[in-house]
């Protein structure tokens, strides 16, 4: 199978890997809780919403800590690490963005059990993937989002 | 047989079932094929509309952004049938898939209505002119918010690929591979030939299976259902009405709809299981009866994997067993242990969303369901649903 470049869609129908002219990847609406998440990329950090209270991680974010109730949330920056809790390739061409085959996985993020997010693997072999192993954050600037993808750990930039 | 069940379902009976010409690509209107089903339902039922005091639709009209997801809302079914309603429901969350099975139970039961008429219509095959879902969802232009934000940047935009997350982590851990899903494709599509109504008939083989093309991995074209045009519609009503139906009014044994936990797909803790494993832990907190007294099985197969995991959900075979229990599929087929969408489900019935599901169970109990019946249908379980919703709906026999 054919690897799957870092590039699994350009902005503004630039040329995707196989060399097909693309629209860009639909976006977030940016709001006063995801804000932090989509464009914390844009200085390479990955931004969770955090209970200032009691520490807990809480994706998606929200106004409210749902372990404590406290209302002191907000953002702050993670590791990035994490490791693949379950994948999909998806060859099914759902969207024009989307170059086939391309990776879609669940990570859950180091800092907390379970604290999870849906993102694309790329940089990688799909025949390579594997349940459990370490990914690592990098990011994909569309317009003013910056979107969090993962890849496999070690895998050159 | 003695009922066990909870105070709620004793009160309620399943009355009557119709349903409308189904297929692929019928062409026929969606308010046309609702009166078909509604007015055979209530006949069925022994009934005339007049009678009908309660309605319930899913999801309602102008809801889905999918072209032919749902069909006529409450009051268009209203006005058309020209009922009388003393409560009516329609709306997406709450009632998804057989969702409106338990509203109805609910309302029967507290007394605001005495027969409820649920309906359910899809003409996905006719809106799609095999264009596929995504045509029909359009471009889905602007951007995004609320739970879709965190999927549709990420190309996520199918159950298909959530589906599949579910299967590879049975494959990683449980050694579940593509011929288990191979022998529940083709044991429903063996079953859907008895069926006049299902879209799929020709035979498929596990060569076929293995063959086709992948849509999302594990999951191939035959492990994801088919869109279908038609609508089917039961009737529920009060116990005492049981006596007065032309047809054997069904029990109502227990129900479940439980969502415990994170609400969103990909957030359930355990993402082998999903809420079909709440719903089914729900239902069987409702009665006596065990997973041994289940003669037959119509779960929700929206996509092959949720097959073996609703089997895994109702307590039929253990946890990581469903690889063995299916097997080559024989003990699941129609002269099996236990026959499992015996109409062939959505995989080749049709994706009725749930109803086509629950109408064959009630076939099936009321022996009458010609060569496709079973040896054995005093109860039968119904699921519905499998990633982020589900319903379960244990059903036997009245009397």
């Amino acid at each position: 199978m054919q690897r799957i470049a870092a590039d699994v869609s350009r902005p503004q129908g630039g040329d995707a890997q196989d060399g097909a002219a693309r629209p860009p990847r639909p976006l977030p609406e940016l709001d006063l809780w995801n804000r932090a998440f989509w464009t914390g990329g844009a200085e390479g950090r990955l931004m969770i919403a955090r209970c200032a209270s009691c520490g807990y991680w809480l994706h998606p974010p929200g106004p409210v800590c749902p372990e404590c109730l406290s209302r002191e949330v907000g953002a702050q920056e993670v590791s990035g690490r994490g490791t693949v809790n379950t994948f999909t390739v998806n060859h099914q061409p759902w969207h024009p963005a989307f170059a086939t085959p391309y990776v879609i996985a669940l990570v859950e993020l180091d800092e907390q059990p379970q604290l999870r997010l849906v993102t694309n693997l790329v940089d990688c072999d799909p025949a390579q993937l594997r349940i459990g192993m370490p990914v690592e954050v990098c990011f994909e600037q569309v317009e003013d989002v910056f979107i969090p993808l993962f890849r496999p750990v070690g895998e050159p930039a | 047989m003695k009922s066990s069940a909870a105070e709620l379902e004793q009160r309620v009976v399943i009355s009557g079932i119709g349903r409308s010409q189904t297929g692929r690509r019928i062409n026929r209107d969606s308010l046309e094929l609702t009166v078909d089903s509604c007015l055979a339902a209530i006949a069925d039922a022994g009934l005339r509309p007049s009678d009908v005091d309660g309605l319930i639709t899913w999801p309602g009209e102008n809801v889905s952004p999918m072209a032919g997801f749902g069909g006529p809302g409450c009051a268009t079914i209203q006005e058309t049938l020209r009922l009388s309603l003393e409560w009516y429901c329609s709306g997406m969350e709450g009632l998804n898939v057989l969702g409106g099975v338990v509203a109805a139970a609910m309302a029967v039961a507290s007394g605001m209505c005495r027969h409820v008429l649920l309906v359910r219509t899809v003409t996905e095959a006719t809106a799609q002119a095999g264009g596929g879902r995504q045509a029909a969802m359009g471009s889905r232009p602007g951007r995004s918010g609320g739970t879709t934000q965190w999927h549709l940047p990420y190309g996520s935009m199918s159950a298909a690929s959530w589906a599949a997350w579910q299967a590879q982590i049975h494959f990683d851990r449980y050694g579940m591979g593509r011929e288990t899903l191979g022998a529940v494709a083709v044991n429903q599509r063996r079953n859907a030939a008895l069926n006049e109504g299902a879209v799929f008939r020709t035979p498929l083989t596990m060569d076929d299976y293995m063959e086709a093309r992948m849509i999302s991995t594990p999951l191939c074209l035959f492990d994801c259902d088919v869109p279908a045009d038609g609508s089917i519609a039961v009737v529920m009503s009060t116990v005492d009405h049981a006596g007065d139906t032309p047809s054997p009014a069904i029990a109502v044994e227990a129900l479940g709809a439980a969502r415990r936990g994170r609400a969103y797909w990909e957030q359930r803790a355990d993402m082998a299981t999903m809420k079909a494993y709440d719903a089914a832990a729900q239902m069987w907190s409702r009665t006596t009866m065990t997973p041994a007294d289940v003669d037959f099985a119509e779960v929700y197969d929206g996509f092959s994997i949720f097959t073996p995991a609703w089997l895994e959900a109702l307590g039929l075979c253990g946890e990581g067993e469903s690889k063995d229990f299916i097997g080559d599929g024989s003990r699941i087929s129609l002269q099996g242990e236990l026959p499992v969408n015996t109409s062939g489900g959505q995989l080749s019935e049709g994706r009725f969303i749930g109803w086509g599901l629950l109408y064959e169970a009630c076939l099936q109990l009321r022996g009458q369901a010609g060569e496709r019946q079973v040896g054995r249908a005093d109860v039968g379980v119904v699921g519905g649903g499998g990633g982020n919703v589900g319903q379960a709906i244990l059903l036997r026999r009245f009397g």
